[in-house]
């Protein structure tokens, strides 16, 4: 604990969003600082590393304006807290948390360190129960539960941002209870943002939202799905809420952390992105879970856009690794004007044994996943030989399978903008069966 | 003595302490986070911090263990919890609520319980290091106490015992306690390797009966994102017939920790009738963890399991997965600016990997029993890339490849092992053993294989020309093939099915290679393959 605060004018060099500082005394690792700007605007930073009297600062909202001689720095004695309390929900901030929408800060009521701290593993409670996202392709095959974290892997052009809006617009759980959505968005272009903000009118106040835009600072982009992930915590553990956290797009949150990671001097991984980028991600989508004997959850629904489409690119990849899942989407589908053009047979939900079935969703789910998987795998296969020997060279059965592998495709993946529940998505699912029987009879 | 910290870049803090070694550890900071020496600089030492450190600031005190970093064992440990520094996590749990503090340093086995000691050492009795003086019963197993030094015995105590109270004392005065401290970074003696000889039953039928694994053998599980390493591991460490399992969840994800516990809480070990968690010990660094703590986790989880080696033991030591290991040693590599190799992976990552790794395998203890140390490893290539270094560093030292496929995971083939990739070095031996027990093994599986290798031959052809386009003998092998793969090779880990005994996998595959033979035999006679098929469906139903 200081007496005294310090302030310092000693800067010495200012390199990307990186500040070095000279002759500080007793500076702690990520300790919060405040910078005053030459022009007078204060801007905060945290410490990444000290060697002796020299400070290495990372600043948060751009180093623009800031210079050598006029600029100086105090140390705030603490590591950066998040402010939280009941008066965030309905909120739309920033990635420092600024409040977006026009109106005044709220008042918090405790603050919390921004990384947190990793739960404890014998503390976890195994996730099983069931949210329902209102599309047959997630609640039927992948379904999602409370706790896990299952990110969307999508390419440019596919609509995972209408899917993401629909989500936060008909996400539920089954039992009702305490539920709220936080909505993080990275490097969102104004053009989305506007498309969001509608949805965002009709939700009331059971969500909060931070809004990182394209051309905000970078360094934000790191930031603000920990500011999010703290709040979420919060609300989950503390205020018992089930909270679902959507991030879009970690595609832009991994390449700011490149950027950073150079400027930084790291040596740089694969495609250039830091070594240390697995545990990078999963600092954060480890958040997620649910504790024995709380009553609250974080659930983690991250959107990837693969670059080149490809599931191998290291952020598809390391996320894969990490989550318990993933749902991705096919270009070739949404060509067929299939929507949502999930493609199930690479989709995976890791922990959907555990949350279906009777008392979750429904006896049958289970045995009805599996016919529906099975069946329309085949029916893929098949496909392959068909554009090999045409289809009247195929079998009768053969053929049967392949009018199956439409049908799904048609009635149980595409089902335009409508919400279905559960008993929607089995139903369909049980006719579809139904008739491939009956013919196959 | 006193020193204090001078830098600090993430986990990679600088210290002015002197007299420090390489390895030592140290407690850093107001609040004692544990740290390793790594680098020595004159009177400047590098020291990994195995906590999180945010808030620790230059100037800070740093004080000496006076020794390097330990695991502490003893009874106790099997059915326990441990983070990578073998912090117990129940305890942590009870000491500092659902989420982990930094600076907490709970004793791992617990002292207030009172063991049942028996010995047959009296008074007068010379000890040498190594050798057993009493046991204590710990769940299904007789736990050794092993002497740590060489001695003639004074004093002997029977009855209860608890672990800070002394069994028995030495002519010198010396105590011997029930629980001793060994260096994790450094492999417990022993006598001589052996050779392996005996398989390990794993019950998975395609691992036991095509590329079988021996007690005291290493092998590895790479395999990308969705292709089973986690169930694979987990249901080899249900069902492989050893005495103690040892489980390291490195750098992987939570969730999957929570329900490995409550599975394993709940299951009863089929062989004794006990629960699972009896035999099993698990150390978990999820990934969220500090990442140096990850590195050490595995050394950390190997010495407990040599030290139930070194009484006679079989212990199967499971890592899932190496590669988060190995990334750990990247990072920390980095920090500490030294000249990256491959991928950005130091260049002893190999030297690292094989020291580790040769800490396997089937010795005579140092009393002259024998034990075994197997190891089954998942490795998480990038991209599923089996050419990066990790899975190609281990392949050096592996005897046993199980490559997962993420095409078959994709057709929902579990367990997702490639036959035509794998292989195990150790399937001479145990073929031997097996054919001793039940007879026609090796024939069975050179036969076995040689369908499956022609049916990747014809099914080219069939895409080509349709099944209809075969011959009828193809066909039959096409259709047996199915079957081997569908109901022989596939495994349902979530049903009764996970656990096949090598008798009844031997069962199963007779079974579906007579019917070929029998049906092909058909054929040479002339008869139509669909007509057989009848015949057959006719004769069974």
């Amino acid at each position: 604990m200081r007496l005294a605060e310090h302030r310092y004018s000693s800067v010495s060099a200012i390199r990307g969003p990186l500040l070095f500082l000279d002759r500080a005394f007793a500076a702690r690792l990520g300790e919060l600082v405040r910078i005053e700007t030459p022009d007078g605007r204060n801007l905060s930073g945290e410490v990444l590393k000290i060697s002796g009297e020299q400070v290495l600062i990372q600043v948060f909202g751009g180093t623009q304006g800031l210079d050598t001689r006029n600029t100086t720095v105090s140390f705030t004695d603490a590591v950066m807290r998040v402010p939280l309390g009941a008066g965030v929900l309905g909120r739309v901030f920033d990635g420092s948390f600024r409040p977006r929408d026009g109106l005044p800060m709220f008042i918090p009521e405790f603050r919390m360190p921004v990384l947190g701290a990793p739960i404890n593993p014998v503390a976890r409670a195994h996730p099983v129960e069931f949210i329902e996202t209102g599309f047959s392709t997630i609640d039927g095959l992948n379904t999602l539960v409370k706790g896990q974290k299952l990110p969307i892997f999508s390419c440019s052009g596919l609509p995972a941002r209408e899917m993401t809006d629909q989500i936060l617009r008909q996400a539920r759980l089954t039992d009702g209870g305490n539920f709220v959505l936080v909505f993080v968005a990275l490097g969102l272009t104004h053009f989305e943002y506007q498309f969001y903000q509608q949805t965002l009118e009709h939700m009331q106040s059971r969500f909060v939202c931070f809004i990182n835009l394209a051309d905000d600072p970078v360094v934000e982009r790191l930031l603000a799905p920990r500011l999010a992930l703290t709040v979420a915590e919060d609300m989950a553990f503390r205020q018992e809420m089930d909270v679902l956290v959507i991030i879009t797009d970690m595609t832009n949150y991994c390449d700011a952390l490149r950027e950073i990671s150079t400027a930084r001097e790291e040596l740089p991984g694969r495609r250039g992105y830091p070594g240390h980028m697995y545990s990078d991600l999963a600092s954060l989508y480890e958040r997620a879970g649910r504790i024995h004997n709380r009553k609250g959850s974080v659930t983690l629904l991250p959107t990837v856009t693969m670059p080149e489409d490809d599931i191998t690119h290291p952020i598809p990849d390391l996320t894969g690794y990490i989550t318990e899942g993933q749902i991705v989407l096919s270009r070739e589908l949404h060509q067929k004007g299939i929507y949502p053009p999930v493609d199930v047979l690479p989709s995976l939900s890791r922990l959907m044994q555990h949350g279906i079935g009777k008392g979750q969703t429904r006896k049958d789910h289970r045995d009805l996943a599996n016919h529906l998987y099975r069946t329309y795998a085949k029916g893929c296969d098949l496909r392959r030989l068909e554009a090999v020997v045409g289809r009247d060279g195929m079998l009768a059965e053969d053929r049967l399978l392949l009018d199956f592998a439409d049908r799904f495709e048609t009635d149980f993946v595409h089902q335009g903008k409508l919400r279905r529940t559960i008993d929607d998505t089995l139903d369909t699912a049980q006719r579809l069966l139904d008739e491939f029987r009956e013919v196959t009879r | 003595m006193n020193g204090m910290v001078t830098r600090i870049s993430g986990a990679t803090v600088c210290v002015d302490l002197p007299d420090l070694k390489i390895g030592d550890r140290v407690f850093v900071g107001v609040s004692r986070l544990t740290g390793e020496v790594v680098r020595l600089e004159g009177r400047i030492a590098t020291v990994q911090v195995f906590e999180d450190n945010r808030g620790l600031g230059i100037g800070e005190p740093v004080t000496t263990a006076q020794g390097p970093l330990t695991v502490r064992l003893g009874p106790g440990l099997l059915g326990g919890v441990f983070d990578g520094l073998q912090r117990p996590l129940y305890k942590l749990q009870e000491d500092s609520g659902d989420f982990i503090s930094s600076g907490q340093d709970p004793f791992p086995l617990d002292c207030s319980r009172s063991w049942d000691f028996s010995t047959e050492c009296t008074v007068g009795a010379t000890l040498k290091t190594g050798e057993p003086f009493g046991k204590v019963r710990e769940g299904h197993i007789d736990h050794l106490l092993l002497s740590t030094r060489d001695g003639t015995l004074a004093q002997v105590n029977t009855g209860k015992l608890q672990l800070e109270n002394p069994a028995a004392h030495f002519e010198d005065g010396q105590p011997l306690l029930g629980w001793h401290s060994w260096p994790v970074r450094k492999a417990r003696p022993v006598r001589r390797k052996l050779p392996p000889v005996t398989p390990l039953v794993t019950g998975q039928r395609c691992l036991d009966f095509l590329f079988p694994m021996l007690k005291g053998g290493v092998s590895i599980v790479p395999g990308g994102f969705g292709t089973g390493k986690t169930v694979l591991e987990q249901t080899i460490a249900k069902f492989a017939d050893v005495d103690v399992v040892v489980y390291v969840g490195c750098g992987e994800r939570g969730n999957e920790m929570a329900g490995l516990l409550d599975e394993f809480s709940e299951l009863q070990d089929p062989r004794s009738d006990r629960p699972l968690m009896e035999r099993t010990i698990i150390v978990a660094n999820t990934s969220n963890m500090p990442v140096a703590a990850r590195e050490s986790s595995i050394f950390t989880a190997v010495t407990m399991a040599e030290y139930y080696r070194d009484m006679g033991l079989n212990v199967l030591f499971l890592a899932d997965s190496l590669s988060r290991w190995a990334e750990a040693l990247r990072e920390i590599s980095a920090a500490l600016e030294e000249m990256p190799g491959e991928d950005g992976y130091p260049t002893y990552l190999g030297s690292r990997l094989s020291g580790f790794i040769e800490r396997a395998g089937v010795v005579e203890t140092l009393s002259g029993t024998s034990g075994s140390l197997s190891m089954i490893l998942a490795v998480s290539p990038p991209g599923a890339d089996f050419a990066e270094p990790v899975t190609q560093a281990c392949l050096r030292v592996a005897g046993a490849l199980y490559m997962l496929d993420t095409q078959l995971a994709h057709r929902r083939h579990f367990p997702a092992i490639n036959w035509t990739h794998s292989y195990s070095l150790y399937s001479d031996t145990a073929m031997a053993h097996f054919t001793e027990q039940h007879g026609e093994w090796a024939r069975l599986q050179s036969r076995c294989r040689d369908i499956l290798q022609r049916e990747e031959a014809l099914r080219e052809v069939a895409e080509v020309v349709g099944m209809e386009g075969l011959q009828d003998a193809d066909r039959l092998l096409m259709r047996t093939a199915e079957k081997i793969r569908l109901d022989f090779l596939c495994q349902n880990s979530f049903t009764d099915d996970a656990y096949a005994t090598p008798k009844n996998t031997l069962e199963q595959i007779t079974t579906l290679i007579a019917e070929h033979e029998r049906i092909n035999t058909g054929l040479k006679e002339g008869a139509l393959l669909d007509d057989l098929l009848m015949e057959d469906a006719n004769a069974s139903g």
